[in-house]
């Protein structure tokens, strides 16, 4: 595919920065949790195991670090035609207030922070930052989680 | 229980205890069902192929995932994890092996706090950092 030189005008940049996703909401299961800390293989008695988290001092059963991805948090749309629909995951910032619970509801919206292009390797390419706040029901945000999507 | 690792005893230049990790396609299929994240570059090769990938190839999630799993294991029981960066800076396919590995960078109090900060990494078989990141944390005192 040959790419132009330019995408992205400053117009574009301002009316992207600030668009948010509708929220999403899930109840964080037991089981989830669990088949998650499988999948990555992490046996750590709390995210794993309901009879040791409980002597722990979170009382049951948390979530590991990385688990509120698994919420599937809509990205927030475009205001624009977007061309590139190749898409790379850059990397992630996560920031965590209070632990996830088993039985938790959490309430996640995604927003455009901040959006960029630049040319590399595969041509031009459109950087996006993206920050999701994850809301537990009692409205604490329990964690926030900056990612870098690159569209090429 | 896990060993606790105390703020007392952390050292700037400490190294965190190694996780090695041996991703499988049949673990990038697990994360994809546990994490919901279906792209089909992490399983199916053709897709991966046409999208210039040499084969299919680690979820970036994932990678952060074990870095998660570096940080969580060292702090023990009484650590809490407050931030956490992964950078997915070079591609990883299944089939071989990746470690996580962390130093420790800086140690300090703060509102009371014990925190730690330290570099952290996913370090290919060639050693290449693929996955450079950073971690705070803060640890329970002596």
């Amino acid at each position: 595919m040959t790419t132009p030189a330019s995408f992205l005008t400053e117009e574009m940049r301002k009316q992207a920065i600030g668009q948010k996703s509708a929220p999403r909401s899930i109840d964080i299961e037991k089981g989830a949790i669990i088949k998650f800390a499988q999948a990555i293989e992490d046996d750590n008695p709390v995210f794993n195991d309901e009879m040791a988290a409980r002597e722990s001092r979170y009382g049951g059963l948390i979530a590991p670090p990385t688990f509120l991805r698994s919420v599937g948090v809509d990205r927030p749309e475009y205001p624009f035609d977007m061309p590139f629909n190749r898409l790379l995951d850059g990397g992630s910032d996560w920031e965590y207030f209070h632990p996830v619970r088993a039985g938790d509801r959490i309430t996640a919206i995604s927003e455009i922070a901040d959006i960029n292009e630049r040319t590399g390797r595969m041509g031009l390419m459109i950087i996006t930052s993206i920050v999701v706040t994850y809301r537990n029901q009692f409205d604490q945000i329990a964690a926030t989680q900056t990612s870098t999507s690159i569209r090429y | 229980m896990a060993d606790q690792v105390y703020w007392d005893d952390v050292t700037e230049g400490m190294e965190l205890p190694e996780v090695v990790k041996n991703p499988t396609t049949q673990q990038l299929v697990k994360y994809a069902g546990a994490s919901g994240d279906y792209y089909q570059i992490h399983y199916d090769q053709g897709f991966a192929k046409n999208n210039d990938l040499e084969d299919v190839i680690l979820h970036g999630a994932l990678k952060n995932a074990f870095l998660g799993h570096l940080v969580t294991k060292w702090i023990g029981p009484d650590g809490d994890l407050k931030r956490l960066i992964a950078q997915y800076r070079g591609m990883d396919i299944p089939g071989t092996p990746v470690t996580a590995k962390g130093v420790v960078t800086k140690k300090y109090q703060e509102n009371g706090a014990n925190i730690v900060e330290c570099d952290i990494w996913l370090e290919n078989e060639k050693g290449e950092k693929t996955t450079p990141g950073s971690a705070i944390v803060a640890l329970p005192s002596i």
